[in-house]
């Protein structure tokens, strides 16, 4: 057998807290030979992104290999001095950050920052620097290279900032790169282009790939192999075909389940067992409960030059108990409208009728005491950043019922722990800050504060896409449920088409600012008439489907 | 039962979380603990001094004058005969009254200003701004100097003095703190929830924005001690033979040529004590309000 690359044995990592020793990774055993893509999948706080830190040896001061070793092409990394790390490091191994506005200097030439890397390892001088850069730039695919070199990272999307970020560690021509979710927080189109590039370039170089990513179908789509982490453990490791083929471990055979994939219902999402299932009914529509004609928002001065038009003569109708779901990728004018329809803000020119009031002729800042304001409610998509930090869960969550309510105090607190009941939220946790919560119990103690005033209009704005895959497996069901239960119609928000299909009726495609194609979700998702739809459909990756029968789990302490 | 623990109970389980959490963070970091033991002694001083001092600090004793420390008067006596000591000591409420209120007058108004501009932007954030500015354009000691000499030498008109020249502080940190939160998701939620702008600014982002106000209000404590004690020692505010640091220190000055440098080291020293501990304390204080370290 021919030596791996990179050899990791016995892997131990420990961080020093408040409360002792946590150790992030444990017996941690991986190899990865030159040419390959090996794909780790786990949800936040399986230790992925840790493993991928010691192996650059990047670990924040708290943190410390305890034991195991680390080879990478013969030298040994856990012992290695730091002069020896900083030569390795963007010369022998690289690395891809998750988001790569972060990781760029924002003062700084992009192409400048290209340049930086290779007159550090010595591969350019001043003198020719700046044509290698452009090369390297030619070669990330990014158009117009001469020009770019001068943009700094704030001219550029995000797509383009990660092929910025994809050329820096790729400028030295490493020998491994080690992407860490690379396309988080990207769009599904940019993702699919940002990821067949680092797959294509790594061939062209034969280079091996530490691809790090909490999306199983991301890492079917892309990696010849895969280790799947929870815990800071290994749990399974196998080939990407026997994985999808034959899951072994009852870890693994949850996350694949809890994966939106194309056959599956919002139900599937959970094991056969799990009380939080919900098999939605099919309920014909309610007659119309908002009605939203010609809307138009305009930002910047109107009739200026570069006054921006982020939603242009929009028109949709959404039915009583319905549920409809509006897709785009980012930039397409959907916060705004949600923003709008929520009465955050005042339309340019528009009428926005519900329940027969037309609420864009009142203004947003006058709406807040208004009494339909109860019957409209949000539910936002970052659940740590919705709460206010200085407040407990149940304060959170008994804000609107103070406000809009007129309740008593007692029957306020009855109402609060009737409502964390109802979103499966344990009543102990209601005294806790938010960051002493997990993101589902915070995505919960949002979904709960939103539904408090029973509202009839619920817009959900990418409810999970800040949650792993499991949690997002149990807060859609307990959407679906909740719309049940309280009869509410939803307006549900994503970049996701696979999500979207699990919870929504009706399916609106939105693109900078424009509806493209509306349909029932079935039909649209099926045959789509649009080429922007079908270029949405294509890039999503698919994890393979599930075997018709699992293998039998192995034990759970295995 | 439960239903009395719903808002009822909590003022004392808070009460109990925040001793638990003052008592981790004072053993946490060995200086924050040091700091705040001093920071208890200056308090004690200024409370109960004037009672537990052996002499009056005002009563003067010709037999006595110009004594080097001893048993006696531990820190010597002045030029007409006054315990040094007991003066050091009495001065202690004045210097910190003056520091007090002049600290919580500017945080009052300086983050009540910048709370406003940052939260509606606009007009209120470019008048606010140009104002503090224009405090931020003089030299801050020669401006509060102006102020006491135009408005009259008295204890008040140094404490607004101290308060005006701190104002742009506060109201600039206000304001960044605050335009950060201003469209932050809890900000939509409250808005949602109904309620009105006023509400969300006061009970919800400017809380937020506390835990660095906290650390600025301990350094400029110090400051304002500083500040009061220099005007009183270029003879502007506080008039002898009320004790004072900055007077002693003044009047201890003439004498160290002729030896006798106990008059101004000693009010020297309990300045220089208040400085640091307030410096000190500043860290820890950001600890104790920040709900992200209570666990």
């Amino acid at each position: 057998m021919r030596k791996p690359l990179l050899d990791i044995q016995d892997l131990t990592v420990e961080f020093a807290t408040r409360h002792g020793t946590v150790t992030a990774v444990q017996r941690v055993d991986l190899q990865l030979h030159k040419g390959e893509t090996l794909g780790i999948v786990g949800e936040s706080g399986s230790g992925k992104s840790v493993t991928s830190y010691a192996l650059l040896r990047i670990l924040d001061r708290a943190g410390r290999i305890a034991s195991g070793s680390i080879v990478f092409g013969g030298v040994d990394i856990g012992g290695a001095t730091e002069r020896t790390m900083g030569e390795m490091r963007g010369r022998e191994l690289s690395m891809i950050f998750q988001n790569p506005r972060a990781a760029l200097n924002p003062i700084r030439a992009v192409g400048r920052q290209i340049e930086d890397v290779m007159i550090q390892h010595g591969l350019a001088t001043r003198g020719n620097a700046r044509a290698k850069a452009i090369q390297t730039l030619e070669a990330v695919k990014i158009r117009d290279a001469e020009q770019r070199y001068h943009a700094y990272p704030f001219e550029l999307s995000g797509g383009m900032c990660q092929r910025i970020v994809i050329a820096i560690a790729l400028a030295c021509r490493p020998q491994l790169l080690v992407a860490d979710e690379p396309t988080t927080g990207l769009d599904v189109t940019t993702q699919k282009a940002v990821m067949d590039l680092i797959v294509e370039l790594a061939a062209e170089r034969q280079m091996a790939t530490l691809l790090i990513t909490h999306d199983l179908g991301l890492a079917a789509s892309y990696c010849d192999r895969i280790v799947v982490m929870e815990k800071g453990k290994i749990v399974e490791s196998a080939t990407t075909e026997q994985l999808f083929a034959r899951p072994r471990h009852p870890y693994t055979q949850r996350l694949m389940r809890a994966t939106p994939r194309l056959d599956a219902q919002v139900s599937d999402l959970l094991p056969l067992d799990d009380s939080r299932r919900v098999i939605p009914s099919q309920r014909p529509a309610g007659p119309p409960l908002l009605e939203v004609e010609q809307l138009v928002k305009t930002f910047g001065k109107r009739d200026s030059a570069d006054a921006v038009r982020a939603v242009d003569s929009l028109s949709f109708t959404v039915h009583e108990g319905e549920s409809l779901g509006l897709v785009g990728e980012s930039g397409c004018g959907k916060s705004t409208t949600s923003a709008m329809v929520m009465r955050l803000l005042d339309p340019t020119s528009g009428s926005l009728r519900f329940a027969g009031t037309d609420l864009a002729t009142i203004p947003a800042k006058a709406f807040a005491r208004h009494p339909l304001r109860s019957q409209l409610q949000m539910v936002f998509q970052d659940p740590t950043d919705s709460l206010n930090p200085r407040w407990s869960a149940r304060r959170s969550i008994a804000d609107p019922l103070m406000r809009l309510g007129k309740l008593s105090r007692q029957d306020r607190y009855r109402r609060v722990e009737e409502l964390a009941e109802r979103v499966g939220l344990p009543g102990e946790l209601l005294d806790r800050f938010p960051h002493q919560l997990s993101g589902g119990q915070k995505a919960r103690v949002g979904i709960a504060r939103a539904i408090a005033l029973n509202p009839r209009l619920l817009i959900l704005d990418e409810p999970t896409a800040a949650l792993d895959v499991s949690v997002q497996a149990v807060v859609l069901n307990l959407l679906v449920k909740l719309r049940e239960e309280l009869n509410m119609s939803y307006l549900f928000i994503s970049h996701d088409l696979n999500v979207v299909r699990l919870l929504c009726d009706r399916v609106m495609v939105m693109q900078a600012g424009q509806i493209v194609e509306e349909g029932p979700t079935a039909r649209l998702l099926s045959e789509p008439a649009h080429p922007y739809t079908r270029s949405l459909l294509e890039a999503i990756p698919h994890p393979p489907a599930m075997p018709a029968t699992l293998p039998p789990p192995l034990k759970e302490s295995a | 039962m439960t239903t009395l623990t719903a808002d009822g109970a909590s003022p004392l389980a808070g009460v109990r979380r925040f001793l638990r959490h003052l008592l981790y963070v004072m053993t946490d970091n060995p200086m924050t603990a040091f700091a705040f033991m001093l920071f208890l002694l200056i308090v004690g001083a200024a409370l109960v001094g004037p009672w537990l001092v052996p002499y009056d600090p005002l009563a003067t004793n010709a037999g006595s004058t110009l004594q080097p420390p001893s048993w006696q008067h531990w820190f010597g006596t002045d030029q007409l005969g006054r315990d040094v000591f007991s003066r050091v000591v009495v001065a202690t409420r004045l210097d910190l009254m003056i520091a007090v209120s002049a600290v919580a007058i500017a945080f009052v108004v300086g983050s009540t200003l910048g709370a406003i501009a940052g939260f509606y932007g606009g007009w209120a954030e470019r008048i606010t701004g140009r104002c503090m500015d224009t405090i931020m354009a003089f030299p801050l000691f020669v401006l509060a100097m102006g102020i006491v000499a135009a408005a009259g030498n008295t204890v008040e008109n140094i404490i607004y003095a101290t308060a005006i020249i701190n104002l742009p502080f506060y109201a600039r940190m206000a304001r960044t703190e605050v335009a950060v939160r201003r469209n932050a998701g809890f900000v939509q939620a409250a808005r949602l929830s109904g309620n009105a702008d006023w509400r969300i600014l006061a009970f919800q982002i400017f809380p937020n924005s506390l835990p660095p106000m906290m650390v600025q209000i301990s350094l400029n404590m110090g400051w304002a001690i500083l500040n009061a004690a220099g005007l009183s020692f270029i003879g502007l505010g506080v008039i002898p033979p009320t004790p004072e640091w900055g007077i002693m220190v003044a009047e201890g000055a003439n004498y160290i040529i002729s030896g006798h440098w106990w008059l101004a080291l000693f009010p020297g020293l309990a300045l220089m004590l208040a400085v640091f501990t307030f410096n000190l304390l500043g860290d820890g204080l950001r600890d104790l309000v920040d709900p992200q370290r209570r666990t």
